[in-house]
């Protein structure tokens, strides 16, 4: 456990739900670029590994910070396909507005 | 207000106010630029949790890797963005209410939560004597061995997804070996004998 001072996890909490509703007010705000779009779910994974994070160094367990790993590994990964996705749709369109993506159901 | 304090405050305020950029950039790259910052912020708030590894990691993971990535698709595909993000400001003053209802009910269940009274199992304490990437390795390969093969298993998924949907069906440009061509190959049909005259050489 480091030496926090008078910082207890309700800081972090606090914090982590600043940037959770940042994230979630991105994604309302950017509807229409995917690429701002990835970065807010970006975000997002980052305020719940900053809880993860926190609760573990409250707590002394290592279990959070080993979740925030795979949490971090997920996120790696959705990054890689959702930028896929985004250039073969930018190969096909010629744009990346997903205001029309419903012409994509079969 | 110690000098541990002032330097949580000091990482939060840059985490937040750039992550905020990140959300309402105009310009794309700077908000990558401003994503790396963040993440930056977020790493230096892990050391200041104790979780060096994972910090480490974070710069390594996200700085190196995921921003390149966002960077490259960035500027590989040369949006203009300029005309995507002209119709916002109607609905903006809702977004930042729904943003600020969430928030104020998040703070709401955190301040009359009684976390701290619970008297919770650690599972996996933290030890004291060796250092974090030491700890985290000895339960990561022992105790999580199974979620750790199956995040492994994650990666190559998505990353065999990603090179199946990026990659054009251009095989053209690949080379193979024709062994029937080659076996039917003979003098009749590689060779030809031309009479050069001296000193014109050939014209065709």
């Amino acid at each position: 456990m480091s030496n926090l001072g008078n910082l207890n996890v309700y800081n972090f909490i606090v914090l982590s739900a600043i940037l959770f509703c940042v994230g979630v007010s991105g994604i309302f705000l950017n509807r229409k670029n995917i690429i701002s779009l990835l970065m807010s779910i970006e975000i997002m994974l980052l305020a719940v590994n900053i809880n993860f994070v926190a609760f573990s160094s409250n707590l002394n367990d290592l279990v959070g910070q080993v979740f925030a790993i795979f949490v971090l590994t997920v996120a790696g990964a959705e990054a890689a396909i959702g930028l896929a996705i985004l250039v073969i749709y930018f190969q096909n369109r010629r744009t990346i507005e997903i205001g029309d993506v419903s012409s994509m159901k079969g | 207000m110690t000098f541990i304090e002032i330097l949580f405050y000091f990482f939060s305020f840059i985490l937040v106010a750039s992550s905020l950029v990140v959300i309402s950039a105009r310009n794309t790259v700077h908000a990558v630029m401003f994503l790396v910052l963040a993440f930056l912020n977020a790493a230096a708030l892990f050391v200041l949790l104790g979780a060096e590894f994972l910090a480490m990691l974070l710069i390594v993971v996200y700085v190196g890797a995921i921003a390149v990535l966002f960077l490259f698709v960035v500027m590989m595909l040369d949006v203009d963005s300029s005309k995507i993000k002209a119709q916002f400001n109607r609905h903006l003053p809702i977004f930042i209410l729904v943003a600020v209802v969430m928030f104020a009910e998040i703070f709401l269940v955190i301040k009359v939560s009684t976390i701290k009274y619970y008297d919770t199992k650690i599972l996996f304490p933290t030890p004291h004597d060796m250092h974090n990437i030491n700890a985290i390795g000895n339960v990561l390969y022992t105790d999580f061995l199974l979620p750790f093969q199956l995040s492994g298993a994650i990666l190559f998924v998505a990353m065999i997804g990603a090179i199946v949907l990026t990659l054009r069906d251009e095989t053209r440009f690949i080379r193979k070996q024709k062994i029937s061509d080659q076996v039917f190959r003979n003098k009749a049909n590689s060779l030809e004998l031309v009479k050069v005259k001296s000193g014109e050489g050939i014209n065709e």
